[in-house]
């Protein structure tokens, strides 16, 4: 199939056969302007806000940080560090509701900010493009930059990749096909410039020639402004697309963007392509120039139940429940809290919770615009599921095996390349919860698989203790036998020594 | 034509008539609480309580003769309901917890005495005489032979904590 960007706009509409296309919200806050937050009287910085293993913590409670500062350090191959917002002294480290539909608590560091918002000293190179490209990622690395779309896998992992397989392309994710977010938009409206840097950096660090940033086409003035920064850099390509959701998903964009497919089971580097979002090139651009790490984000504040919804620029670790006060609060009590977008985004437990690095939105919806009470019907075969499915998949067969508690039945039928994008959900006339379905039949699958692991190294632990058991027996067995061999060894010499001083004592009589 | 109409009309009216009559005066009340204890029963007429059919156990529970916890399909969630019905409590403990669980050990009672983790099929439980002892979560698989073996009942099960990693969502209702 034939990149569906290169062809002329009125021919695009009609090649994408796959997605919805749902009221997008998105104005008008978007054309307001950016706002940003007073500092909160306490910020909350997961250790974890990444994929990957949790960052290890390098500072005591009690001391005193500088904005930028080092917090945590990357725990493994795969982690991100974690930066102090602002300065301020660490009152704590502790647990505290993480912004997760359960609302379990994780480890956090407690910043109580100093009001002074004093930066670090940093030291940004003069002309990064004359580094080498694994200078640049390692910069990246070490200022915690994560996928800011909300993937939050840590970039420099997919940069090194990218440099080690050879990338031909980078697309530039600027999509934003979920309602109500405008983040990416207003930052490609203000921060131009800094996106395509951070394009230009990101290209640089993996050896690529070409860029290619997808825009939906209902965002004019973003593509208007990125391509006026883009202009003076043909490397950089800014390529419109139809206004379709799922469009910011990285599979479709890809295959829109390029025509290449990410095989099964595969990555976007198997396709010769790398994926980052504009909001982690414009975080790339501010850690490689400026030497300043990821402490703060773009985070729009929408949704039917918030008086004054705006982008707001929110310090990492401030709670949900500041920014929906600073936007004046909420006029009536939500039905749903959602961080991220309305359709792959998580129902909060707690507005409690702080904003991280992958926070895109957070939306407050009223009952109306959730629009529950519908009970799920029974499902009709009307296969409109199947026809707007992204990946081509059949989410009606799939759930019906889910229902039936045969999860594996619908990993047969392709459930690990279901993106979780909610379409089948959003235009299924029975209200069946698909995606639900689909998150439900995956989180059991993945314990299945982690209750493998434990028996099987339940298995190994078993055998482990069955054979100590046999060798401490034979052990002390072998004791014993050499204490009785000693015992009797003793005896025998003491006889003969016995026997030796009587001999000695007869020779000794004798001779007087 | 005409003849057929007729005589096929009358047979129906006096069939009907008939059937109707019968079914006034040969009613029998069934038992309300049977009906009401059959809606609650899955209904699969699977037998595996031993009784003919859902109707029969539930004939049978509403004598007494059965035990809430006869219906191996519906699991606890119909013995609970089955309680509540008949109003009786019930052990349902004995109907198999799904949730996962682990040892711990209470440290105020715990007197280091080892007989717990030479008990352990797996490791899982680590200490030295006179110290108080600890369970590795990874290796426990909750198999309670500590706590049998446990002189001061400091060894007990608890369901294993749900983890960010390890949460999942929870399957949908039925539609």
């Amino acid at each position: 199939m034939p990149a569906v960007a290169t062809l002329p706009a009125w021919l695009q509409r009609s090649l994408i056969r796959w997605g919805v296309h749902p009221d997008d919200h998105k104005r008008p806050v978007a054309d307001l302007p950016v706002e940003r937050l007073p500092l909160p009287s306490r910020l909350f910085l997961p250790l974890q806000q990444h994929v990957g293993a949790p960052a290890r913590p390098v500072v005591k409670i009690g001391d005193h940080v500088l904005k930028g500062q080092l917090l945590a350090e990357s725990a493994a191959n795969i982690s991100a560090p974690v930066h102090a917002s602002t300065s301020g002294r660490i009152v704590d480290i502790t647990t505290y509701p993480a912004p997760h539909p359960s609302g379990l608590e994780q480890p956090v560091m407690v910043l109580e900010p100093d009001g002074k918002d004093r930066w670090i000293d940093t030291a940004p190179p003069a002309d990064p493009f004359a580094l080498p490209p694994t200078e640049v990622g390692r910069m990246v690395s070490a200022a915690g930059v994560v996928g800011m779309g909300g993937a939050t896998f840590p970039s420099a992992v997919k940069l090194a990749l990218g440099l080690r397989v050879q990338v031909e392309i980078l697309i530039v994710n600027g999509g934003e096909c979920e309602p109500y977010l405008s983040c990416d938009d207003r930052l490609m409206r203000d921060h131009a410039a800094g996106v395509v840097d951070g394009i230009r950096l990101a290209l640089h660090a993996i050896g690529a020639q070409e860029a290619r940033v997808g825009i939906e086409n209902n965002k004019p003035e973003a593509i208007a402004a990125m391509q006026q920064a883009a202009a003076p850099f043909p490397e950089v390509r800014i390529m419109p697309v139809p206004a379709q959701y799922p469009m910011g998903s990285d599979k479709q964009l890809i295959q829109v963007l390029t025509g290449r497919e990410v095989p099964f089971d595969g990555r976007a580097a198997d396709a010769g392509v790398l994926v980052h979002n504009v909001g982690t090139c414009h975080a790339i651009h501010q850690a490689v120039r400026l030497g300043r790490p990821l402490v703060e984000r773009l985070v729009t504040v929408s949704g039917g139940a918030v008086r004054r919804p705006r982008n707001v620029v929110a310090p990492i670790g401030a709670t949900a429940q500041a920014l929906f006060d600073y936007c004046d609060g909420l006029a009536s009590a939500p039905a749903r809290v959602i961080m991220g977008g309305p359709m792959m985004g998580n129902p909060l437990a707690t507005t409690a919770s702080p904003v991280i690095k992958g926070t895109s939105g957070l939306l407050a919806l009223t009952q109306e615009e959730v629009g529950e009470g519908e009970r799920a019907g029974p499902c009709i075969r009307c296969a409109s599921c199947v026809s707007v499915c992204p990946m081509n998949l059949l989410p009606l067969e799939m759930a019906a095996h889910i229902r039936s508690d045969d999860p594996d039945g619908a990993f047969q039928l392709g459930l690990n390349d279901c993106i979780g994008c909610g379409c089948c959900s959003y235009v299924c006339p029975s209200a069946i919860p698909l995606s639900h379905y689909f998150s439900y039949a995956k989180g059991a699958l993945a314990a299945n698989e982690r209750a493998k692991l434990k028996s099987e190294s339940i298995k190994k632990l078993t055998t482990a203790r069955l054979e100590r058991q046999e060798r401490e027996a034979r052990e002390k067995a072998e004791a014993a036998a050499r204490r009785k061999a000693e015992r009797e060894a003793a005896k025998a010499r003491a006889a003969a020594q016995a026997n030796a001083a009587t001999a000695k004592a007869a020779t000794a009589d004798v001779n007087a | 034509m005409l003849a057929a109409v007729a005589s096929l009309t009358v047979l129906g009216a006096a069939l009907g008539l008939g059937l109707g009559i019968a079914a006034r005066r040969f009613h029998v009340e069934p038992e309300e609480i049977v009906a009401e204890l059959e809606a609650l029963l899955p209904g699969s007429q699977c037998g595996q309580c031993g009784y003919p059919g859902c109707a029969g156990a539930a004939q049978a529970l509403a004598d007494g003769k059965a035990p809430v916890t006869l219906c191996p399909p519906g699991g606890k969630g119909v013995a609970q309901a089955l309680a509540e019905k008949l109003g009786v409590s019930a052990d349902l403990s004995a109907l198999g917890e799904s949730v996962p669980m682990l040892a711990s050990v209470r440290e105020e009672l715990c007197i280091g005495c080892t007989k717990c983790f030479k008990a352990c099929p797996t490791d899982a439980i680590h200490g030295a005489v006179k110290q108080i002892h600890a369970v590795l979560k990874e290796a426990c698989t909750g198999c309670a032979k500590c706590v049998d073996s446990c002189p001061t009942e400091a060894v007990g099960l608890v369901p294993v904590p749900a983890t960010l990693t390890t949460w999942t969502w929870h399957k949908p209702g039925h539609a």
